[in-house]
């Protein structure tokens, strides 16, 4: 009876809180940014070497900002905090954000909460193409981008253009056409991504470790390669808010609230098929971030694109910079095991505390 | 056409809503065949008929998301297939069926979704809109649903957040699809009664497939009986509705739907 009260009472707090941060969007966004920043030191400072927040600050406001710091760091903590964990922390913001953003939309677009970025075949393409070029003994690179991330790239993009042209050619209604497409796609892709796998030899290791997912290869060059494609398609992605939000009642009612659905399906399908490229080319198949995200943030904010995106572009990165520091403490051990060992049950959590169910 | 004598709105020129020999098919099967039909700006007017006669596609002509393959569809003297969709939305709104919201949704949310057609695409919503959305809901009268998760109404009180949606949308022709389907006795009246509001005092012009002959002779103006992809009667309830014809296009005996209507000589009907 008293621990029923006491949940009770847990669930109305919790419930006042919501509504505080649903009626003041400006300040919900700012404890997010911050919430962020405070993610992104810690994320840096953390590892088999750790530096103090301090440092960390001390050592950006020097070499970012250009402040005439005295140093008081060892040299070594730079060159840590510089080449190493700062590209990798970045990495894991961008691609966490940029795979939240993508699944929101992939959620939105096919109506579905058990969508995420790589529903639609994203991820077996992308699959493929780093086992074929793991396979094949051929290594190029261009600006620190080798043959796994080119492929994995192609691999993803040429997955949905597949998946989308042969939908559009069925009898099938749209989004079922996309659904069943991406499946049938995704097992062909798969079959062909076994068998590379059989081939591999002793390279499977690394082709598995490219479909859990990992941020050790992370660099300032392939942050920089991968950052605008990420950022601008959600940035594109989040003007075409309006377009989601009409998606919510459905493709021909969101037709009778002004939607081109056909032109804004294809629009949205491809912005955020690029955003999960290049995500996946530089990380691999980080899994759950994309699926979570946006669900938790709708818990928050509403089922309205316009807040659903930005914060879950901000909660993305914060999962997996976390997901990231506790992968680098475990000994490298793969992100996507990490954020699916936290996701998951976090997920739970949350569904059966939420107010409203999720009919599927 | 209109026969000058047919109601007093029906004069007004020129028409919301005009199908010009509109022919129309879905993969190859047709559900149109030769349909002529004028709405003037003010009308009430039913779409009655049974099951797969071609009300729904009438619907769908009229709000340009079925392309006729032969003819024409106009809203408001524009040839509807030249309009983009947002002035389309701008000019009439279709109320949504209650299909299932894949999210959580709140009923002032819900009700939000109707200014898509107006909002800045970039901003959202600003201050005119905010205030559409407060009057719709209070028009409606569901303002005691605020807060609540759509999906967690009942259908009855759904299906009015649905119209309150549809009058944020503020456009001056409002189609609706079986609008009372599994609604219980109160709400569907409840519904009609609202129907009739907003095109007395708002002047909204109003037209409804609606399956019960006396919800549609009672609360509606004109009557457009359609059977087998063509309009077969169009006219006030009383004519549009006499017996042969129940008879003939619903296969049931008169009497059982007749009981409530008024006579065939009384125009138009009462409410």
């Amino acid at each position: 009876m008293a621990a029923s009260a006491g949940s009770l009472r847990i669930a109305s707090v919790q419930r006042s809180v919501m509504e505080r941060a649903r009626a003041h969007p400006a300040r919900l966004t700012a404890a997010a940014l911050l919430a962020l920043v405070v993610t992104v030191v810690l994320g840096v400072g953390l590892g088999s070497v750790a530096v103090s927040p301090g440092d960390i600050l001390g050592i950006l406001a020097r070499h970012v900002l250009g402040l005439p710091i005295v140093s008081t760091w060892p040299p070594a903590a730079e060159t840590i905090v510089l080449e190493l964990r700062l590209p990798r922390v970045l990495t894991a913001v961008v691609v966490g954000g940029g795979l939240a953003v993508a699944g929101a939309t992939f959620q939105g677009l096919l109506r579905n909460p058990l969508a995420d970025p790589y529903v639609l075949g994203t991820a077996s393409g992308a699959a493929l193409g780093a086992a074929i070029a793991v396979v094949i003994p051929v290594r190029i690179a261009i600006l620190e981008f080798g043959l796994v991330q080119l492929l994995a790239f192609i691999g993803a993009v040429l997955a949905i253009a597949i998946v989308y042209r042969l939908s559009r050619s069925g009898p099938l209604a749209p989004l079922t056409g996309l659904l069943l497409t991406g499946y049938a796609v995704g097992s062909l892709l798969a079959a062909g991504l076994s068998m590379a796998m059989y081939l591999s030899g002793s390279s499977l290791r690394q082709i598995f470790s490219y479909l859990l997912g990992g941020l050790d290869g992370s660099s300032w060059l392939r942050l920089a390669g991968t950052t605008p494609i990420i950022v601008v398609g959600s940035a594109a992605i989040l003007l075409r808010a309006r377009s989601l939000n009409a998606l919510l009642l459905g493709e021909e009612a969101a037709s009778h609230l002004g939607i081109d659905v056909g032109r804004e399906r294809t629009i949205l399908l491809g912005l955020a098929s690029l955003v999960t490229a290049a995500a996946v080319s530089i990380c691999g198949l980080v899994g759950f971030v994309g699926l979570v995200i946006p669900h938790l943030v709708r818990l928050v904010t509403g089922p309205g694109a316009r807040r659903l995106l930005p914060l879950s572009a901000i909660g993305g990165a914060i999962l997996l910079v976390l997901a990231d520091v506790v992968a680098r403490l475990l000994g490298e051990i793969p992100v996507g095991v990490v954020t699916a060992a936290i996701g998951a049950p976090f997920f739970l959590v949350i569904l059966r505390r939420a107010r409203t169910g999720y009919e599927l | 056409m209109i026969d000058a004598d047919l109601h007093p709105a029906a004069r007004q020129w020129p028409p919301i809503v005009e199908l010009r020999d509109v022919t129309a098919a879905y993969r190859s099967r047709p559900v149109l065949e030769g349909i002529d039909l004028a709405i003037a700006p003010g009308e009430r007017v039913a779409i009655v008929g049974p099951n797969g006669a071609g009300k729904s596609s009438l619907l769908r002509v009229m709000s340009g998301i079925l392309r006729p393959s032969r003819g024409s569809a106009l809203l408001a003297g524009d040839p509807i297939e030249l309009l983009d969709r947002r002035t389309v939305a701008r000019r009439l709104a279709v109320v949504p069926q209650a299909s299932t919201l894949p999210f959580a949704t709140r009923v002032e949310e819900l009700v939000g979704l109707g200014r898509i057609p107006h909002e800045d695409p970039f901003r959202g919503h600003r201050p005119v809109d905010r205030a559409a959305i407060a009057a719709a809901i209070d028009r409606v009268g569901v303002g005691h649903l605020l807060g609540r998760d759509a999906r967690e109404l009942s259908l009855g009180e759904r299906q009015l957040v649905l119209i309150a949606l549809a009058v944020a949308q503020d456009a001056p022709l409002i189609l609706l699809d079986e609008p009372t389907v599994h609604l219980d006795i109160r709400h569907q009246v409840q519904v009609m009664e609202l129907l009739v509001d907003l095109n007395r005092r708002d002047g909204a012009t109003v037209v409804a497939v609606v399956h019960d002959l006396r919800f549609a002779a009672h609360f509606f103006g004109r009557t457009v009986v359609v059977d087998r992809a063509q309009i077969v009667a169009d006219d006030v309830p009383g004519r549009a509705l006499d017996a042969d014809r129940i008879r003939e296009v619903f296969g049931v005996d008169p009497a059982l739907v007749r009981s409530g209507l008024p006579p065939a000589e009384l125009e138009p009907a009462p409410i």
